[in-house]
Protein backbone atom coordinates (compact mmCIF):
# COMPACT_ATOMS: atom_id res chain seq x y z
CA UNK A 1 0.00 0.00 0.00
CA UNK A 2 1.30 3.32 -1.05
CA UNK A 3 1.41 6.74 0.93
CA UNK A 4 0.93 9.80 -0.18
CA UNK A 5 4.61 11.80 -0.32
CA UNK A 6 3.18 13.84 2.46
CA UNK A 7 3.25 11.24 5.20
CA UNK A 8 6.12 9.13 6.16
CA UNK A 9 5.56 5.52 5.45
CA UNK A 10 6.28 3.42 8.41
CA UNK A 11 3.24 1.04 7.95
CA UNK A 12 4.72 -1.73 5.93
CA UNK A 13 2.11 -4.40 6.09
CA UNK A 14 4.35 -7.12 3.88
CA UNK A 15 8.16 -6.97 5.03
CA UNK A 16 8.90 -8.33 1.45
CA UNK A 17 7.70 -5.39 -0.29
CA UNK A 18 10.59 -3.25 0.02
CA UNK A 19 10.62 0.30 -1.84
CA UNK A 20 12.44 0.10 -5.41
CA UNK A 21 13.22 4.07 -5.67
CA UNK A 22 16.35 4.60 -6.37
CA UNK A 23 16.24 7.93 -5.21
CA UNK A 24 17.46 8.13 -1.97
CA UNK A 25 16.11 11.10 -0.57
CA UNK A 26 12.56 10.10 -1.53
CA UNK A 27 13.55 6.61 0.28
CA UNK A 28 14.69 8.35 3.12
CA UNK A 29 11.47 10.27 3.21
CA UNK A 30 9.29 7.21 2.51
CA UNK A 31 10.26 3.86 3.64
CA UNK A 32 12.55 3.32 6.55
CA UNK A 33 13.61 -0.40 5.16
CA UNK A 34 16.53 -0.59 3.11
CA UNK A 35 16.18 -1.04 -0.58
CA UNK A 36 18.05 -3.13 -2.54
CA UNK A 37 21.79 -1.75 -3.45
CA UNK A 38 22.22 0.78 -5.56
CA UNK A 39 25.25 -0.08 -7.52
CA UNK A 40 25.10 -4.15 -8.21
CA UNK A 41 28.03 -4.75 -10.02
CA UNK A 42 30.85 -2.89 -7.94
CA UNK A 43 29.61 -1.75 -4.53
CA UNK A 44 31.15 1.63 -3.00
CA UNK A 45 34.28 1.15 -1.07
CA UNK A 46 34.06 2.50 2.12
CA UNK A 47 36.13 5.04 3.85
CA UNK A 48 35.70 3.43 7.84
CA UNK A 49 35.41 0.64 9.17
CA UNK A 50 32.62 -1.04 10.89
CA UNK A 51 31.95 -1.73 14.57
CA UNK A 52 32.59 -5.66 15.09
CA UNK A 53 34.05 -8.52 17.66
CA UNK A 54 32.21 -9.59 20.27
CA UNK A 55 31.64 -12.77 22.92
CA UNK A 56 27.90 -13.95 23.51
CA UNK A 57 26.73 -16.44 24.57
CA UNK A 58 23.27 -18.32 25.40
CA UNK A 59 22.08 -21.55 26.97
CA UNK A 60 19.08 -23.49 28.01
CA UNK A 61 18.67 -25.36 31.77
CA UNK A 62 16.18 -26.11 33.52
CA UNK A 63 15.59 -22.67 35.31
CA UNK A 64 14.76 -21.11 31.87
CA UNK A 65 17.25 -19.31 29.34
CA UNK A 66 20.55 -17.63 29.93
CA UNK A 67 21.98 -15.17 27.95
CA UNK A 68 25.11 -13.28 28.14
CA UNK A 69 27.67 -10.63 26.17
CA UNK A 70 30.73 -8.34 26.70
CA UNK A 71 29.52 -4.83 26.28
CA UNK A 72 32.63 -3.85 23.81
CA UNK A 73 31.67 -2.26 20.76
CA UNK A 74 35.17 -1.79 18.62
CA UNK A 75 36.08 -0.67 15.22
CA UNK A 76 39.18 -1.91 13.72
CA UNK A 77 41.75 -1.45 16.24
CA UNK A 78 39.29 1.56 18.43
CA UNK A 79 36.81 0.82 21.03
CA UNK A 80 33.93 2.74 19.69
CA UNK A 81 32.05 2.41 22.88
CA UNK A 82 33.13 0.69 26.38
CA UNK A 83 29.42 0.41 27.27
CA UNK A 84 27.46 -0.98 24.35
CA UNK A 85 24.15 -2.99 24.42
CA UNK A 86 24.72 -6.73 22.61
CA UNK A 87 21.27 -8.47 24.45
CA UNK A 88 18.48 -6.34 23.17
CA UNK A 89 15.03 -7.37 24.88
CA UNK A 90 12.61 -7.80 21.57
CA UNK A 91 9.20 -8.47 23.72
CA UNK A 92 8.59 -10.09 27.57
CA UNK A 93 9.27 -13.19 26.66
CA UNK A 94 12.36 -12.66 24.13
CA UNK A 95 15.23 -11.49 24.16
CA UNK A 96 18.23 -11.74 21.19
CA UNK A 97 21.93 -11.33 21.42
CA UNK A 98 23.83 -9.50 19.13
CA UNK A 99 26.86 -10.26 16.82
CA UNK A 100 28.28 -8.82 13.42
CA UNK A 101 27.57 -4.94 12.64
CA UNK A 102 26.21 -3.40 15.53
CA UNK A 103 23.93 -1.16 13.28
CA UNK A 104 22.61 -3.97 11.36
CA UNK A 105 22.04 -5.83 14.44
CA UNK A 106 20.11 -2.97 15.98
CA UNK A 107 17.80 -2.00 12.90
CA UNK A 108 16.98 -5.75 12.44
CA UNK A 109 15.69 -5.96 15.66
CA UNK A 110 14.01 -3.09 15.80
CA UNK A 111 12.11 -4.96 12.86
CA UNK A 112 11.47 -8.17 14.39
CA UNK A 113 10.37 -6.42 17.49
CA UNK A 114 7.40 -4.58 14.87
CA UNK A 115 7.00 -7.69 13.23
CA UNK A 116 6.51 -9.60 16.33
CA UNK A 117 3.98 -7.21 17.96
CA UNK A 118 1.94 -7.22 14.56
CA UNK A 119 1.50 -11.04 14.50
CA UNK A 120 0.14 -10.65 18.47
CA UNK A 121 -2.25 -8.02 17.68
CA UNK A 122 -3.56 -9.72 14.33
CA UNK A 123 -3.31 -13.68 16.13
CA UNK A 124 -3.89 -12.66 19.41
CA UNK A 125 -0.90 -14.75 20.61
CA UNK A 126 2.73 -14.39 20.78
CA UNK A 127 4.48 -15.79 18.02
CA UNK A 128 7.22 -19.02 19.01
CA UNK A 129 10.67 -18.55 19.20
CA UNK A 130 10.92 -21.15 16.09
CA UNK A 131 8.80 -18.97 14.59
CA UNK A 132 10.43 -15.76 15.07
CA UNK A 133 13.40 -17.07 14.48
CA UNK A 134 12.38 -18.17 11.18
CA UNK A 135 10.79 -14.53 10.73
CA UNK A 136 14.26 -12.95 11.08
CA UNK A 137 16.23 -15.73 8.80
CA UNK A 138 12.95 -15.14 5.90
CA UNK A 139 13.64 -11.42 6.21
CA UNK A 140 17.52 -11.14 6.36
CA UNK A 141 17.53 -14.01 3.07
CA UNK A 142 16.81 -10.96 0.28
CA UNK A 143 20.39 -9.43 1.19
CA UNK A 144 22.50 -12.69 1.38
CA UNK A 145 25.25 -11.52 -0.75
CA UNK A 146 25.64 -8.55 0.60
CA UNK A 147 27.40 -7.17 3.46
CA UNK A 148 25.07 -7.21 6.03
CA UNK A 149 26.08 -9.36 9.14
CA UNK A 150 23.96 -10.24 11.52
CA UNK A 151 24.81 -13.02 13.46
CA UNK A 152 21.96 -13.13 16.63
CA UNK A 153 20.56 -16.00 18.87
CA UNK A 154 17.04 -15.79 19.89
CA UNK A 155 16.47 -16.89 23.35
CA UNK A 156 12.67 -16.89 24.43
CA UNK A 157 9.85 -18.69 26.44
CA UNK A 158 7.12 -20.42 24.94
CA UNK A 159 4.05 -21.09 27.00
CA UNK A 160 1.63 -21.06 24.33
CA UNK A 161 2.85 -24.62 22.23
CA UNK A 162 2.22 -28.05 22.86
CA UNK A 163 6.07 -28.32 23.43
CA UNK A 164 6.20 -25.34 26.44
CA UNK A 165 9.35 -24.34 27.89
CA UNK A 166 12.45 -22.33 27.25
CA UNK A 167 13.96 -22.36 23.44
CA UNK A 168 17.01 -21.19 22.00
CA UNK A 169 17.58 -20.92 18.20
CA UNK A 170 20.93 -19.44 16.34
CA UNK A 171 20.05 -17.01 13.19
CA UNK A 172 22.70 -15.86 10.63
CA UNK A 173 22.39 -13.54 8.15
CA UNK A 174 24.15 -16.14 5.83
CA UNK A 175 21.04 -18.03 6.17
CA UNK A 176 21.75 -20.63 8.76
CA UNK A 177 18.86 -21.12 11.64
CA UNK A 178 19.46 -23.80 14.17
CA UNK A 179 17.93 -24.95 17.54
CA UNK A 180 19.99 -25.82 19.94
CA UNK A 181 20.84 -25.84 23.74
CA UNK A 182 23.88 -23.99 23.84
CA UNK A 183 26.02 -21.34 21.24
CA UNK A 184 28.11 -18.93 21.76
CA UNK A 185 28.87 -16.30 18.99
CA UNK A 186 31.67 -14.09 18.19
CA UNK A 187 35.37 -13.75 17.92
CA UNK A 188 35.20 -14.85 21.47
CA UNK A 189 33.60 -17.69 21.24
CA UNK A 190 36.23 -20.36 21.39
CA UNK A 191 36.93 -19.40 24.66
CA UNK A 192 33.68 -18.94 26.06
CA UNK A 193 32.97 -22.79 24.78
CA UNK A 194 35.60 -23.95 26.54
CA UNK A 195 33.70 -23.31 29.59
CA UNK A 196 30.67 -23.61 28.81
CA UNK A 197 31.36 -27.51 27.51
CA UNK A 198 32.36 -28.13 31.10
CA UNK A 199 30.09 -27.08 33.31
CA UNK A 200 26.69 -26.49 31.30
CA UNK A 201 24.03 -29.20 31.86
CA UNK A 202 20.10 -29.33 32.18
CA UNK A 203 19.83 -29.45 36.22
CA UNK A 204 21.74 -26.45 36.85
CA UNK A 205 20.12 -24.15 39.49
CA UNK A 206 19.55 -20.41 38.34
CA UNK A 207 22.95 -19.24 40.96
CA UNK A 208 25.02 -21.90 38.72
CA UNK A 209 24.07 -21.03 35.35
CA UNK A 210 24.62 -17.23 35.78
CA UNK A 211 28.20 -17.81 37.25
CA UNK A 212 29.05 -20.28 34.55
CA UNK A 213 27.99 -17.93 32.13
CA UNK A 214 29.46 -14.94 34.04
CA UNK A 215 33.03 -17.00 34.04
CA UNK A 216 32.86 -18.01 30.35
CA UNK A 217 32.44 -14.12 29.01
CA UNK A 218 35.36 -13.21 31.77
CA UNK A 219 37.18 -15.84 30.43
CA UNK A 220 36.67 -14.50 27.00
CA UNK A 221 37.07 -11.49 27.20
CA UNK A 222 40.29 -11.62 29.07
CA UNK A 223 42.07 -13.65 25.64
CA UNK A 224 40.27 -12.07 23.06
CA UNK A 225 40.93 -8.22 22.18
CA UNK A 226 37.88 -7.57 20.58
CA UNK A 227 35.82 -8.26 23.93
CA UNK A 228 35.76 -6.46 26.78
CA UNK A 229 34.67 -3.75 29.66
CA UNK A 230 31.61 -5.60 31.00
CA UNK A 231 29.29 -8.41 31.42
CA UNK A 232 24.96 -8.77 30.78
CA UNK A 233 23.62 -11.60 32.40
CA UNK A 234 19.67 -11.52 31.02
CA UNK A 235 17.31 -14.69 32.03
CA UNK A 236 14.53 -15.59 30.56
CA UNK A 237 11.91 -17.46 32.69
CA UNK A 238 7.88 -17.89 31.96
CA UNK A 239 7.40 -14.55 33.60
CA UNK A 240 9.01 -13.20 31.46
CA UNK A 241 12.93 -11.66 31.17
CA UNK A 242 14.79 -10.07 34.16
CA UNK A 243 18.35 -8.34 33.89
CA UNK A 244 21.12 -9.00 36.53
CA UNK A 245 23.30 -5.74 36.96
CA UNK A 246 26.14 -4.91 35.05
CA UNK A 247 29.31 -5.78 36.38
CA UNK A 248 32.56 -4.61 35.17
CA UNK A 249 34.62 -7.03 35.01
CA UNK A 250 37.98 -5.12 36.15
CA UNK A 251 37.43 -5.78 39.06
CA UNK A 252 37.21 -9.96 38.94
CA UNK A 253 40.22 -9.48 37.26
CA UNK A 254 41.81 -8.07 40.23
CA UNK A 255 39.79 -9.88 42.86
CA UNK A 256 41.21 -12.95 41.11
CA UNK A 257 44.89 -11.96 40.72
CA UNK A 258 44.60 -10.72 44.94
CA UNK A 259 43.11 -14.60 45.47
CA UNK A 260 45.79 -16.24 43.54
CA UNK A 261 48.54 -13.79 45.34
CA UNK A 262 47.06 -14.71 48.81
CA UNK A 263 47.06 -18.93 47.72
CA UNK A 264 50.79 -18.31 46.44
CA UNK A 265 51.90 -16.48 49.85
CA UNK A 266 50.12 -19.15 51.89
CA UNK A 267 51.55 -21.75 49.91
CA UNK A 268 54.64 -20.02 50.39
CA UNK A 269 54.44 -20.49 53.86
CA UNK A 270 54.09 -24.25 54.29
CA UNK A 271 56.97 -24.96 52.53
CA UNK B 1 41.97 18.03 -8.87
CA UNK B 2 40.82 14.44 -10.37
CA UNK B 3 44.13 13.51 -11.44
CA UNK B 4 46.74 15.63 -9.52
CA UNK B 5 49.04 14.86 -6.69
CA UNK B 6 46.52 16.03 -4.08
CA UNK B 7 43.85 13.72 -5.22
CA UNK B 8 41.02 12.07 -3.40
CA UNK B 9 42.34 8.56 -4.14
CA UNK B 10 45.57 9.50 -2.51
CA UNK B 11 43.86 9.67 0.68
CA UNK B 12 43.03 6.43 2.84
CA UNK B 13 40.73 6.40 5.05
CA UNK B 14 39.91 9.25 7.49
CA UNK B 15 41.80 11.93 4.95
CA UNK B 16 45.72 10.45 5.94
CA UNK B 17 48.24 10.44 3.44
CA UNK B 18 48.43 6.52 1.83
CA UNK B 19 52.19 5.15 1.50
CA UNK B 20 53.99 7.00 -1.68
CA UNK B 21 55.96 4.64 -2.82
CA UNK B 22 56.00 2.26 -6.40
CA UNK B 23 53.86 -1.12 -5.41
CA UNK B 24 52.52 -1.82 -8.95
CA UNK B 25 50.06 -1.01 -10.93
CA UNK B 26 47.18 0.56 -9.09
CA UNK B 27 43.53 1.34 -10.13
CA UNK B 28 42.18 5.00 -9.48
CA UNK B 29 38.63 5.18 -9.78
CA UNK B 30 36.72 7.60 -8.26
CA UNK B 31 35.31 7.80 -5.01
CA UNK B 32 31.99 9.89 -4.17
CA UNK B 33 33.55 10.27 -0.60
CA UNK B 34 35.97 13.11 0.81
CA UNK B 35 36.93 13.83 4.11
CA UNK B 36 36.30 17.21 5.14
CA UNK B 37 37.88 17.23 8.93
CA UNK B 38 36.53 18.54 11.57
CA UNK B 39 35.76 17.16 15.68
CA UNK B 40 32.28 17.32 17.51
CA UNK B 41 32.15 17.05 20.92
CA UNK B 42 28.93 16.76 23.24
CA UNK B 43 28.39 16.51 27.10
CA UNK B 44 25.31 15.98 29.13
CA UNK B 45 25.01 17.70 32.35
CA UNK B 46 21.96 17.22 35.19
CA UNK B 47 19.74 19.93 33.36
CA UNK B 48 21.75 20.98 30.54
CA UNK B 49 23.85 19.79 27.02
CA UNK B 50 26.69 21.04 25.49
CA UNK B 51 27.44 20.58 21.60
CA UNK B 52 30.80 21.50 20.64
CA UNK B 53 32.46 21.65 17.13
CA UNK B 54 35.63 23.15 15.38
CA UNK B 55 34.56 25.53 12.26
CA UNK B 56 37.70 24.32 10.42
CA UNK B 57 36.61 22.70 6.98
CA UNK B 58 39.29 20.88 4.92
CA UNK B 59 40.18 18.87 2.31
CA UNK B 60 43.86 16.72 1.67
CA UNK B 61 46.26 19.92 2.34
CA UNK B 62 44.08 22.66 1.93
CA UNK B 63 41.35 24.30 4.21
CA UNK B 64 38.30 25.62 2.26
CA UNK B 65 36.86 27.34 4.81
CA UNK B 66 37.65 28.45 8.34
CA UNK B 67 34.30 29.57 9.10
CA UNK B 68 31.80 25.98 8.19
CA UNK B 69 30.65 24.94 12.44
CA UNK B 70 29.39 21.37 12.78
CA UNK B 71 26.89 22.54 14.98
CA UNK B 72 22.97 22.44 13.65
CA UNK B 73 19.76 23.68 15.91
CA UNK B 74 17.35 21.02 15.19
CA UNK B 75 15.06 22.29 17.88
CA UNK B 76 14.44 24.92 20.93
CA UNK B 77 15.97 21.70 22.88
CA UNK B 78 18.17 19.50 20.32
CA UNK B 79 21.17 20.53 18.94
CA UNK B 80 23.39 17.72 16.10
CA UNK B 81 26.96 17.85 15.37
CA UNK B 82 28.07 16.10 12.61
CA UNK B 83 31.66 15.59 11.03
CA UNK B 84 32.95 13.83 7.76
CA UNK B 85 31.79 14.33 4.91
CA UNK B 86 30.20 17.93 4.41
CA UNK B 87 28.36 17.44 1.30
CA UNK B 88 26.56 14.18 3.20
CA UNK B 89 26.64 16.81 6.43
CA UNK B 90 24.46 18.88 4.27
CA UNK B 91 22.21 16.61 2.43
CA UNK B 92 21.57 14.56 5.63
CA UNK B 93 20.87 18.20 8.10
CA UNK B 94 18.46 19.15 4.84
CA UNK B 95 16.43 15.68 5.74
CA UNK B 96 16.11 15.59 9.23
CA UNK B 97 15.08 19.00 8.59
CA UNK B 98 12.01 18.64 6.63
CA UNK B 99 11.13 15.45 8.63
CA UNK B 100 11.01 17.35 11.22
CA UNK B 101 8.58 19.54 9.87
CA UNK B 102 6.32 16.52 8.89
CA UNK B 103 6.42 15.29 12.51
CA UNK B 104 5.23 18.78 13.32
CA UNK B 105 2.16 19.01 10.98
CA UNK B 106 1.10 15.56 11.23
CA UNK B 107 1.51 15.60 14.93
CA UNK B 108 1.16 18.90 16.41
CA UNK B 109 4.29 18.91 18.81
CA UNK B 110 8.14 19.27 18.48
CA UNK B 111 10.11 15.92 17.98
CA UNK B 112 11.88 15.29 21.19
CA UNK B 113 15.68 14.23 21.92
CA UNK B 114 15.09 10.92 22.11
CA UNK B 115 12.21 10.59 18.80
CA UNK B 116 14.99 12.64 16.86
CA UNK B 117 18.06 10.08 18.05
CA UNK B 118 15.73 7.11 16.91
CA UNK B 119 14.86 8.68 13.72
CA UNK B 120 18.29 9.87 12.82
CA UNK B 121 19.29 5.70 13.06
CA UNK B 122 16.23 4.51 10.25
CA UNK B 123 17.68 7.70 8.17
CA UNK B 124 21.33 6.22 8.40
CA UNK B 125 20.16 3.09 8.05
CA UNK B 126 18.20 3.17 5.03
CA UNK B 127 21.71 4.05 3.36
CA UNK B 128 22.82 0.93 4.36
CA UNK B 129 25.15 0.01 1.40
CA UNK B 130 26.21 3.26 0.33
CA UNK B 131 26.25 5.27 3.58
CA UNK B 132 26.21 8.48 4.33
CA UNK B 133 29.59 9.37 5.50
CA UNK B 134 29.01 11.82 8.78
CA UNK B 135 29.70 10.81 12.39
CA UNK B 136 26.92 12.18 14.18
CA UNK B 137 26.41 13.31 17.68
CA UNK B 138 22.72 14.53 19.11
CA UNK B 139 23.28 16.58 22.29
CA UNK B 140 19.44 18.16 23.68
CA UNK B 141 17.31 17.72 26.56
CA UNK B 142 15.04 14.93 27.32
CA UNK B 143 11.55 14.92 28.40
CA UNK B 144 12.28 15.39 32.09
CA UNK B 145 15.04 18.41 31.26
CA UNK B 146 17.93 16.25 31.70
CA UNK B 147 20.76 16.50 29.53
CA UNK B 148 21.21 14.02 26.72
CA UNK B 149 24.21 12.71 24.20
CA UNK B 150 23.14 10.46 21.85
CA UNK B 151 26.31 9.32 19.78
CA UNK B 152 26.10 7.18 16.21
CA UNK B 153 28.08 5.61 13.47
CA UNK B 154 27.70 6.12 9.94
CA UNK B 155 25.18 3.22 9.19
CA UNK B 156 22.67 4.36 11.90
CA UNK B 157 23.85 2.27 15.50
CA UNK B 158 23.25 4.24 18.39
CA UNK B 159 22.86 4.77 22.24
CA UNK B 160 22.61 7.53 24.55
CA UNK B 161 25.83 8.47 26.55
CA UNK B 162 26.85 11.01 28.91
CA UNK B 163 29.54 12.32 26.71
CA UNK B 164 30.91 11.60 23.44
CA UNK B 165 33.69 13.15 20.77
CA UNK B 166 33.33 12.31 17.63
CA UNK B 167 35.18 13.40 13.55
CA UNK B 168 39.26 13.35 13.41
CA UNK B 169 40.35 13.81 16.99
CA UNK B 170 37.77 11.72 18.53
CA UNK B 171 40.79 9.02 19.37
CA UNK B 172 42.33 11.55 21.29
CA UNK B 173 39.43 13.14 23.06
CA UNK B 174 37.67 10.67 24.11
CA UNK B 175 39.89 8.81 26.81
CA UNK B 176 40.71 12.56 27.87
CA UNK B 177 36.80 12.92 28.42
CA UNK B 178 36.78 9.47 30.20
CA UNK B 179 39.10 10.50 32.14
CA UNK B 180 37.41 13.96 33.39
CA UNK B 181 34.09 13.17 33.23
CA UNK B 182 33.58 9.76 33.74
CA UNK B 183 36.77 9.67 35.91
CA UNK B 184 37.65 6.29 34.49
CA UNK B 185 41.53 4.94 35.20
CA UNK B 186 41.72 6.58 37.99
CA UNK B 187 41.72 5.53 41.89
CA UNK B 188 40.02 7.03 45.03
CA UNK B 189 38.46 10.19 43.61
CA UNK B 190 35.54 12.01 44.58
CA UNK B 191 32.85 12.04 41.62
CA UNK B 192 31.82 15.69 41.75
CA UNK B 193 28.99 16.14 39.39
CA UNK B 194 29.63 18.41 36.30
CA UNK B 195 28.61 21.98 36.47
CA UNK B 196 27.64 23.45 33.58
CA UNK B 197 30.79 26.68 33.95
CA UNK B 198 32.88 23.78 34.56
CA UNK B 199 31.37 21.49 31.78
CA UNK B 200 32.43 24.65 29.40
CA UNK B 201 35.73 25.00 30.14
CA UNK B 202 36.66 21.38 29.94
CA UNK B 203 35.42 21.73 26.28
CA UNK B 204 37.41 24.98 25.75
CA UNK B 205 40.53 23.33 27.46
CA UNK B 206 39.87 19.85 25.36
CA UNK B 207 39.53 21.54 21.74
CA UNK B 208 42.67 23.64 22.75
CA UNK B 209 44.24 20.40 23.21
CA UNK B 210 42.80 18.78 20.00
CA UNK B 211 43.98 21.71 17.85
CA UNK B 212 47.58 21.14 19.07
CA UNK B 213 47.80 17.82 17.99
CA UNK B 214 45.49 16.99 14.77
CA UNK B 215 45.62 19.13 11.55
CA UNK B 216 42.06 18.91 10.77
CA UNK B 217 40.85 20.60 14.09
CA UNK B 218 41.64 23.91 14.22
CA UNK B 219 40.25 27.88 13.74
CA UNK B 220 37.66 28.28 16.23
CA UNK B 221 35.25 26.60 18.44
CA UNK B 222 31.61 26.71 18.19
CA UNK B 223 29.84 25.88 21.60
CA UNK B 224 26.08 25.14 21.69
CA UNK B 225 24.91 25.35 25.68
CA UNK B 226 21.26 23.46 25.53
CA UNK B 227 19.11 24.38 28.78
CA UNK B 228 15.76 24.93 29.30
CA UNK B 229 15.97 28.81 28.64
CA UNK B 230 17.27 27.87 25.12
CA UNK B 231 20.53 27.85 23.58
CA UNK B 232 22.84 29.73 24.30
CA UNK B 233 25.88 30.13 21.56
CA UNK B 234 29.89 31.23 22.20
CA UNK B 235 32.76 31.12 19.72
CA UNK B 236 36.26 31.14 21.02
CA UNK B 237 39.28 31.19 18.83
CA UNK B 238 41.73 28.60 17.96
CA UNK B 239 44.90 28.34 16.27
CA UNK B 240 44.73 28.69 12.80
CA UNK B 241 47.95 26.76 11.98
Amino acid sequence: MRQGVVYINTNFSSVSGFDAERDSMRTCLLSPLPSLPFVSSQPVPLPFPMAHGTTTLAFVFQGGVLAAADTRSSCSGLVACPASQKILPIHSHLVGTTSGTSADCALWKRILSRELRLYQLRNGRRLSTSGAAKLLSHMLHPFKGTELCVAATLCGWDDHTSLSGPSLFYVCSDGSRLQGTLFSVGSGSPYAYSILDQGVQWGLTVAEATSIAREAVYRATHRDAYSGNCVDVYHVTSQGWTRRTREDLKEEYYREKESRRQTHEAEKKML
Amino acid sequence: LGLKMLSAQNFGESGKMKEYHYAGPTEHRFSPYAFNGGTVLAVAGEDFAIVASDTRLSEGYSIHSRDSPKCYKLTDTTVLGCSGFHGDCLTLTKIIDARLKMYKHSNNKTMTSGAIAAMLSTILYSRRFFPYYVYNIIGGLDEQGKGAVYSFDPVGSYQRDTYKAGGSASAMLQPLLDNQIGFKNMEGVEHVPLTKDKAVQLVKDVFVSAAERDVYTGDALRICIVTKEGIEEQNIPLRKD
